[in-house]
């Protein structure tokens, strides 16, 4: 055992740890304990009423076509990327500053994604609010994490393995494309999980470009509007703080927001778990 | 300081009169990582269908010139060269030289076995899918006779589709001379095969070099004395970038005619 002072400096940290965790688990506890007696099946098909009470179908396909339309754009624009900046563009200055670039881009508040895509995606080119611009802004949002995420997957896979291919006479995209990639893809997709879980949950972004208040009714094309899980639950709290008949509704919309981010991100531990067990050199 | 072997010569060797054709030429060679110089001035010739080992402390440049032998230093970025390389009598650093189809006749096995994680049969089917090879029934023979040339049939016949990963570190390095062979290479480039290995598999890599010389001219580093004294027919000293000395190995480890390769072999350094 050390010095009474490093015990004292472990027993505050300790002390720390335990309060954040008491923290996040309050709040779980009370979502909960809250929302589990809201969750029912009419709950998650029914559309709502216009006093905030009712189901919240239409929030819940609005954020599944939200992350799916994310999902489309960020991947293969996040995917190449990472396989650009880290297979072929030269290491140097520029290299190191489009680095830097991504890296700032992660940390940019949301909202100001949210306005960013509100002038470049809604008006400039014409868009509306809509689920394009919606994707779009989001996918803007948490491309950073999917490109740093996928060039860390990328430099996992060890340069023997780039080395055997191209003494065989593979090309540099053979050998990325039958050597490289199919053992970064699961690192990959892990880290674009997270990155996707992040766009399920962020309200900001979408308050500017696609979310509807109240629309009982589901799009017909990507140039329509759609209720969304966090703005409703948003909007539940904003516009009716005190009514206490919307609250199980608030309650229940975030379990079920909650639910939906915490099953990506177990979705995505899983998966890397599983391929870490198969990828070893 | 710089020997260079004639063109074509003979010796005796194993009481038989040996003709040598040069494979491999090497010319005025100097090396550069950015700034670093790491080869200077290399004149050799590699003598087709014979084993030539290089040998040398570490970081002499030995496997940085096994490396320009492929292009494989291309790769790396800020890499510059300057003087020539011939192979059969053309420039590979000439403009315009397709360097797939340069690595295609000179392969490669490194230091530590690189095998994919595929299967057995995926790993040696590698190389003649990228050449082209679709045919079941040719692969599958292609795979056969790489394997038996590699030495590794007998132990792996029957799980051809298990994970190359399941195999031994000695299994692992014959399954990536198979790889390297499937392709056909007429030079098989060795980078420190066995070090990696343990006695019995060093062994088995040495009784295979042994068997590949009269197909294909084998270039092999080594820091191993005995290794290069065992399996080669000429052997090169390098120190700092420079080649002290290279002449037939039983002259070179008898009778080196410089005092650095005889202090290096007699172990009084290195």
């Amino acid at each position: 055992m050390g010095s009474l002072s490093e015990r004292a400096a472990f027993l505050g940290l300790r002390i720390i740890t335990y309060f954040v965790v008491l923290v996040v688990g309050y709040i779980l506890f009370d979502i909960i304990k809250n929302g589990i007696g809201v969750l029912s099946w009419s709950f998650l098909t029914t559309y709502p009423n216009p006093d905030g009470t009712g189901g919240i179908f239409p929030a819940i396909v609005g954020t599944f076509y939200l992350v799916l339309g994310t999902i489309l754009v960020a991947l293969p624009l996040g995917m190449a990327s990472a396989v650009y900046l880290t297979e072929y563009a030269k290491q140097g200055f520029l290299n190191n500053q489009i680095r830097l670039a991504i890296v700032t881009l992660a940390g940019v508040p949301s909202i100001v994604f949210g306005l960013f895509g509100l002038g470049l995606f809604v008006l400039f080119l014409n868009f509306g609010t809509s689920i394009l611009a919606g994707s779009l802004t989001l996918a803007c949002m948490i491309l950073p994490t999917i490109i740093v995420s996928s060039e860390e997957a990328l430099r996992a896979v060890p340069q023997t393995l780039r080395e055997a291919s191209l003494a065989l006479g593979a090309t540099k995209w053979e050998t990325i494309r039958k050597s490289v990639l199919p053992y970064a893809i699961p690192g990959m997709m892990t880290g674009s999980i997270l990155g996707v879980g992040r766009a399920a949950g962020e309200t900001a972004p979408i308050l500017l470009t696609v979310a509807a208040f109240f629309l009982p009714q589901l799009p017909g094309s990507v140039f329509d509007q759609v209720m969304a899980l966090p703005y409703h639950l948003y909007v539940l709290a904003m516009q009716f703080p005190n009514a206490e008949t919307v609250r199980p509704t608030q309650y229940g919309t975030a379990l079920v927001l909650l639910l939906l981010v915490l099953g990506l991100n177990i979705g995505a531990i899983v998966l890397r778990a599983h391929f870490r067990k198969r990828n070893r050199w | 300081m710089v020997i260079s072997m004639p063109a074509a010569f003979s010796l005796e060797k194993d009481t038989k009169p040996v003709d040598l054709k040069p494979k491999v030429e090497v010319r005025n060679l100097n090396f550069y990582y950015g700034q670093t110089q790491a080869l200077f001035g290399i004149n050799i010739t590699v003598p087709e269908n014979q084993v030539t080992a290089l040998i040398g402390p570490s970081g002499c440049g030995k496997s940085t010139f096994l490396r320009t032998l492929n292009r494989m230093n291309d790769i790396i970025d800020g890499t510059r060269l300057e003087g020539s390389i011939t192979i059969d009598g053309q420039d590979i650093y000439r403009s315009g030289t397709d360097v797939v189809t340069l690595r295609k006749r000179v392969g490669m096995v490194f230091q530590k076995s690189n095998p994919f994680p595929k299967s057995i049969f995926e790993n040696v089917a590698y190389g003649p899918r990228l050449h082209g090879i679709r045919d079941k029934a040719v692969l599958a023979e292609l795979i056969e006779q790489s394997l038996i040339r590699a030495g590794l049939w007998e132990e792996v016949k029957d799980r051809l589709l298990r994970s190359a990963l399941d195999l031994s570190g000695g299994q692992q390095q014959r399954l990536c001379i198979a790889r390297a062979l499937a392709v056909d290479p007429e030079i098989l480039l060795m980078d420190e095969p066995a070090s990696a290995l343990d006695p019995r598999a060093t062994a088995r890599i040495e009784d295979l070099i042994s068997e590949l010389r009269d197909e294909y001219t084998i270039v092999i580093v080594t820091h191993n004395m005995q290794q290069a004294a065992r399996v080669s027919d000429f052997t090169a000293f390098f120190m700092e970038g420079k080649l002290v000395e290279s002449d037939v190995t039983e002259k070179m480890f008898t009778n080196p005619k410089e005092k650095q390769t005889e202090d290096y072999i007699t172990g009084r350094f290195g």
